[in-house]
């Protein structure tokens, strides 16, 4: 898994390698980066959304030196409580600073101008904005697509379904994309969708049974392929595809070569990769260059911030086909919807 | 035993296994202690719950001196004490609504579906500002207390009526509660901002302004706090000094001696989780007025649980349950310092648990103590007395 953060991180630095390397040069040396991470419900250990920021930090602290203190989030906290969070972080010195998640949107509007000095950067929301706050968002729809149309082609009955962690806008990303990718290929194809709970519960992030009986029901009712944007509760999915004999798609990171994930990787036939663990190293390895730019980063197709995975070789077959619709998105001939 | 303990205690009313003096009067705090040993309880408690984390915190491999040296100086600093009252401010209130029900034998579990239901309701209504500055608040809160109390009536109807449970009835009104509130939120209330759905913002001239309580900090405390302090106040007359309070407390204490006496028990359960739900209600309206302004994604959840063990820390007792709140607020803000010493956050939550049942078993052992010494007593009283019958005669 870090062999995969490692690969990702040199295909994305292809542009700027020659620019940080020149000022890193000329970066005072032994100024150790004290990189805070504040994470989302669920923290390091997730095996998907927060576990891709977290080795990002981990590349960062090999790669750069730098020290790290990362702090979890607790269920149903307040956003006063995430501020103080924030805060802790920033006053004790830690600079850069990271909220890894849009639940923090709110509280580093406020925090971040608290202190001028000290860079932040949020993961997946561009409504926090300031002079020292740097948006890291995706295309989360973009690579949705890819797989929706993988998911179609691999499809023998016609038939697909998707489930969601938590039924909140990002999720829905997640699904849009997803569907209209497999109609891309097949419009005449069947849809399911099942989110696993309904805010401000976000157990469904975390909650492998739910996730196994929503993708036992699509099996059920004819579908052969699923795919889940359901965090920590993607494993029942992949579960219940194991038990049915059927297909799933992973999400986040590229879980068929997680070893969390040993036992089941036979059925994931390929995941849409969300390269948090590069945003996250690239911000960080700007910020001990000393050139980080504020404001919104998009990791969107074009900048292989988003994509799908192959390990496995279970969709070697059909990689020129979905690559066409990638060459497509990424021309501006096929605009994925969001919603 | 239990006979000479409730006519010891002198409190009336001890009929069938309910009776004053078991285990459940003693643990909702109908059976008073007095003197030295109201004194000795909590002091026990805290010294085992301090006990028992730091054997958790040697067992995680932390030193619990430096755990200990981090939340006193967490504690301390004036900005989290603003923080702490803040969070204390919304626990009080919905361990005040659980307290009402525990006092009439009202398990109200609902508390929790009650008070975000409320709040997504009340969120959408002041965020459409139909009426301008204090009449806004206004309006909310009033929408606040009857969303909560009508969400709590269907569970008292549903007892009265057809006798279901009002723990069943209420765990299912939760999950309810939030598919309501998830299905107004993206129907009706919620507008999509970036990643984030939330009700329109409460305008600036409705929202409830801060006080500058504490110095050398800019974080301002809650203006709820006085409305906190009022609800107890009036929890306290409620109960004591008025005849819904006797008639409350005596229901409680034993439902067919209630009845003999002429108490519409019924109507006393539906009037009671009213009651308990409009206060519910409120618990959701610091965060709302004061802090975010709005229900998003982000709002507090977990609130009426986190009530249910206040109403148990404070032995359902107006100040007992202002000390549970702030204990417990204090404990659930210092998980991030603890965090920065590498003690892992759970750490917080299990000082929590610790400290609730620490406080149950100090309270029951105090209790045994306090019954073994008035047996002792009285059979030295007796013992003595024919001897001195005899001596006369």
């Amino acid at each position: 898994m870090l062999m995969a953060a490692a690969a990702c991180g040199g295909n994305d630095d292809s542009t700027s390698t020659a620019t940080s390397e020149a000022s890193s040069s000329a970066a005072p040396a032994g100024a150790a980066l004290k990189v805070g991470l504040a994470y989302d419900i669920g923290g390091r250990g997730d095996g998907s959304f927060n576990d891709a920021a977290a080795r990002g930090l981990d590349k960062a602290v090999a790669e750069l030196k730098a020290d790290k203190k990362e702090l979890e989030a607790a269920a149903g906290e307040t956003d006063a409580q995430k501020e103080e969070r924030l805060r802790l972080l920033a006053s004790n010195g830690y600079n850069p600073v990271i909220a890894v998640g849009f639940a923090y949107s709110e509280s580093l509007k406020k925090v971040a101008p608290e202190f001028p000095d000290v860079k932040f950067a949020i993961v997946d929301d561009d409504a926090a904005t300031g002079a020292n706050i740097s948006n890291l968002v995706f295309a989360e729809e973009q690579g949705s697509f890819l797989v929706g149309v993988a998911a179609a082609l691999k499809s023998e009955k016609g038939s697909v379904g998707f489930v969601g962690g938590v039924d909140v806008p990002l999720i829905h990303k997640f699904q849009a994309g997803f569907e209209a990718g497999a109609k891309a290929v097949k419009p005449d194809i069947k849809l399911q969708s099942k989110y696993l709970t309904q805010p401000p519960d976000f157990g469904g992030f975390n909650d492998p049974a739910k996730g196994k009986t929503a993708a036992q029901g699509m099996f059920d009712s004819g579908a052969d392929v699923v795919y889940q944007a359901a965090g920590g509760s993607g494993s029942g999915v992949f579960e219940a595809a194991k038990a049915a004999g059927a297909m799933a798609v992973g999400v986040d990171s590229d879980q068929a070569a997680l070893p969390a994930y040993a036992d089941v990787k036979d059925v994931i036939i390929t995941s849409m990769i969300k390269k948090i663990d590069v945003a996250v190293f690239d911000f960080l390895k700007h910020a001990a260059d000393g050139t980080v730019q504020s404001g919104k980063t998009v990791y969107d197709l074009k900048a292989d911030g988003v994509g799908y995975s192959t390990t496995g070789g279970k969709i070697d077959d059909i990689t020129s086909k979905i690559d066409e619709y990638k060459q497509k998105i990424i021309s501006g001939e096929i605009t994925v919807p969001s919603s | 035993m239990s006979e000479r303990n409730a006519s010891s205690s002198g409190t009336p009313g001890a009929g069938g296994t309910g009776g004053v003096g078991g285990f459940r009067d003693r643990l909702l705090g109908r059976v008073k202690l007095s003197g030295w040993l109201a004194l000795a309880a909590p002091l026990l408690a805290v010294l085992f719950a301090a006990l028992i984390t730091s054997v958790v915190l040697l067992i995680a491999g932390s030193s619990p001196l430096d755990a200990f040296d981090a939340l006193a100086q967490y504690g301390t600093q004036p900005r989290t004490m603003a923080v702490i009252l803040n969070s204390a401010t919304m626990y009080y209130i919905s361990a005040l609504a659980v307290a009402i029900g525990f006092r009439m034998n009202l398990f109200n579990i609902g508390v929790d579906g009650q008070y975000r239901l409320a709040a997504v309701v009340a969120a959408g209504v002041g965020g459409a500002a139909l009426l301008p500055g204090v009449l806004n608040i206004l309006l909310v809160l009033v929408v606040a207390v009857l969303v909560g109390a009508l969400w709590a009536g269907i569970a008292g109807l549903l007892k009265v009526k057809r006798g279901v449970s009002e723990v069943i009835a209420t765990i299912m009104l939760n999950a309810i509660a939030t598919g309501l509130a998830s299905w107004l939120m993206s129907n009706h209330f919620g507008v999509l901002n970036g990643n984030e759905l939330a009700t329109r913002p409460i305008p600036a001239d409705s929202q409830m302004p801060g006080m500058a309580l504490i110095s050398g900090t800019p974080q301002l405390v809650n203006g709820f706090l006085v409305v906190a302090i009022i609800l107890g106040i009036a929890y306290y007359v409620l109960l004591n000094r008025t005849r819904f309070g006797f008639e409350l407390r005596a229901t409680g204490m034993s439902e067919p001696a209630a009845v003999a006496s002429g108490i519409g028990v019924k109507r006393m359960i539906v009037t009671t989780m009213v009651l308990s739900g409009a206060v519910a209600g409120l618990a959701g309206m610091p965060e709302l007025l004061g802090e975010s302004h709005k229900y998003s994604n982000n709002f507090p959840s977990g609130l009426g649980f986190d009530g249910i063990a206040i109403a148990l820390l404070g032995r359902n007792n107006p100040v007992g349950m202002a000390l549970g709140a702030l204990l417990w607020s204090f404990l659930s803000n210092s998980s991030n310092s603890l965090q920065m010493l590498n003690i892992s956050k759970e750490t917080a939550d299990i000082m929590k648990g610790v400290t609730v049942l620490s406080v149950i078993i100090a309270y029951e052992l105090v209790h045994r103590y306090r019954i073994v010494a008035e047996q002792r007593r009285a059979g030295q009283e007796t013992a003595a007395a024919p001897a001195a019958e005899g001596a006369a005669a």
